[in-house]
Formats: C-alpha cells, structure tokens, sequence
C-alpha cells in the first residue's frame, strides 16, 4: 500500500463523479424516454452495433503500439474465448501468452 | 398478461440474489481485473473503490482507465466521462425494454434501483418475467448482490496488481486488451458485425495514425455504429 492510500486527486473525483452520473443517467433515460421517444429500427441497430465498434476500436491503437507480441496475445484470447467462454479463463490465458513470449524475448 | 400485480418482497430479493450465486466468479474475477489494472495505473486505494462503486459498469470502467493518465488534466476528465457515455450507451436499450416490468412500481422505487442496472440482472429480470414472475425483488436483489460482490471483488485485486513492480514480465499489461477481445466474440452474430467493426477498426486506426491519443475510441465507435445503422439485412 502506498502513501496516500486514502486519499483522492481532485480532478478524479470529478472524472469519477462525471461518469458515475453519465452512467446512472443512460440507466434511467432508457427508461424514462420509453414511450416519448419513437426507437426506429435504423437507431436501435446503431445502439446495437456501439458496443463491438467500441471494444474495436479501443482494441486497434493497443495492438498498433504494442506490435506482435500483443497482437498474438490477443489472438489467444479470442480463441480462449471461443473454445472456453469464459473471459477470465481467456485473460488468464493472454496473460500467460505474453509472459512466455517476454521470457523468450519477444 | 397479469402484470397489474408486480409486488415486491424480500423472499424475492434473496431469490434474485441466489440466482447470481454461479456467476459470481465470473463478477469476482472481473473485479479483481479492474482492481490490478487500477493499482497498475497508479490510483490510489480510495480513488479505485469510489471508481468501481459509484461507476459499477465493468467494461466503461476498463475503457476510462485506458484513457486516464498521470497527471489528470481536464481534458482527460471529459475524455473519461465521454467513453464511460458510449461504451454505457446500450444501457438505454436495456434500461428502455425494462418499462413494461417495473412500469408498474412507483418511480421513487424505480429510479433509484436502476442505478443497480446491469445487463447481468436485466437478462436475469426480463427472462424471470417472461416466466411469470411479478415480484420485482429479482430484480432489485440481483442488482445488489452484483453490487455487493462487484465492490469488494476489486479490493484483493487492487492489492495483488500494486505489488507488481514490471507489470510486462507477467503479461499483465495485455490484461486489459485481453479482456476486450474475449467480450468481442459473443458480440458477432454475422454480416453486421463484421461490417460495422471493419469500418470502426480502419477509422479507429486512421485516427491512431493520424491524431494519435485517444480519439480513436471515438471516431471509430460512431462509425462502427453508423455503419450497423445504416447496413440493412
């Protein structure tokens, strides 16, 4: 445990309060809107669609700097996932994946 | 349908709480994933519990970190908080397809519950309620045991990840990606998919190129959305 254990940086507080209320107001909005706002079918794939797109494109910019070692660690997470179905399994997986590849030196 | 009688009960809530019992692994793990990665990153012990308690949405949590950087500057703020909105935007869906359950229950009830919304007690809900449940404490006592378990979970996991000097040695820094490409399988279905992340992928890595930073999460998000929106069956 380091020093300030108990303490927080301001400016994380607001980032944590910022997105603890963004995150409770998609919640209830959902919920709220339903009935006052007509879902078409076009907005509903968008919404549907936003998660992978996210995880995608979070994804591309880690492989991109990390280079081969990481890409191929990533490649045994998918298909940990596959096999497995289980995202802690697949982590662990890719976790071990690429302390192998660093300890051959990769 | 009966739902003129949704009821509310603790006997429900304790049901809704043991059916959470075999996943609870899963959300413990998941965790502890998020304690390391935020012990990795150099938060603090406070600013990593007030994080995963008041935020409590595993994958946007995981996102933000990924933004987030020492020093913290405002941009970086509005940076975190914007990719904690899109990576949570689905929850309007989920949030929205919950009406007709708990539509019933008066809204001081509701709107403070649906702060436990997660897509764990919403498919637990919704499939309960399909079934014929009315007592909506399957919903509210699943939400909190999550919470519960969640919150705790992230402790021994904090600890363990601040112990580890070079995070490289045992792989912990694909931790992270690791996790988002196993959330991505489940995600494809077919053609949409693969269109939709295609087109995210290649304005996301033009984005990288281009500008660098973190506004590739974004770029690459809205296109990827509006190409699904716009890609008919």
């Amino acid at each position: 445990m380091t020093e300030g254990a108990l303490t927080a940086d301001p400016i994380f507080l607001l980032a944590v309060l910022g997105m603890a209320l963004v995150t409770y107001a998609l919640r209830a909005g959902g919920y709220w809107v339903m009935g006052r706002l007509p879902i078409t079918p076009r907005v509903r794939r968008g919404l549907e669609a936003l998660p992978g797109a996210i995880i995608v494109s979070t994804i591309l910019p880690i492989v991109l700097k990390g280079g081969l070692a990481v890409a191929l660690c990533l490649v045994v997470a998918a298909v940990a996932q596959v096999t497995l179905r289980k995202e802690y399994v697949a982590v662990f997986c890719a976790a071990g994946a690429a302390a192998a590849l660093r300890a051959a030196g990769l | 349908m009966l739902n003129k009688n949704v009821t509310l009960s603790l006997q429900g809530c304790v049901r809704g709480a043991t059916i959470c019992i075999p996943v609870s692994p899963g959300i413990i793990a998941l965790g502890l994933v998020f304690g390391t990665v935020a012990a990795q990153k150099g938060l603090t012990f406070l600013e990593t519990i007030l994080l995963n308690s008041l935020v409590f949405a595993g994958a946007s949590q995981f996102v933000a970190m990924e933004v987030y950087n020492d020093p913290l500057t405002y941009g970086l703020v509005v940076a975190m908080i914007g990719v904690t909105a899109a990576v949570n935007m689905r929850m309007l869906l989920i949030g929205a397809s919950l009406r007709p359950w708990l539509g019933q229950v008066p809204a001081w009830q509701t709107y403070p519950s649906l702060f436990l919304l997660t897509d764990l007690n919403w498919l637990l809900a919704l499939s309960e309620y399909n079934k014929g449940t009315r007592d909506w404490g399957i919903y509210l006592g699943s939400g909190l045991f999550t919470w519960a378990v969640w919150s705790l979970a992230v402790i021994p996991g904090y600890f363990a990840g601040s112990l580890v000097s070079d995070p490289k040695v045992y792989g912990l820094d694909v931790v992270l990606p690791a996790f988002f490409a196993a959330l991505l399988v489940p995600l494809w279905k077919g053609k949409r998919q693969t269109v939709s992340w295609l087109f995210a992928g290649g304005i996301a890595a033009l984005t990288w190129y281009l500008v660098g930073g973190y506004w590739s999460i974004f770029t690459g998000a809205i296109a990827g959305a509006f190409a699904g929106a716009y890609l008919d069956d």
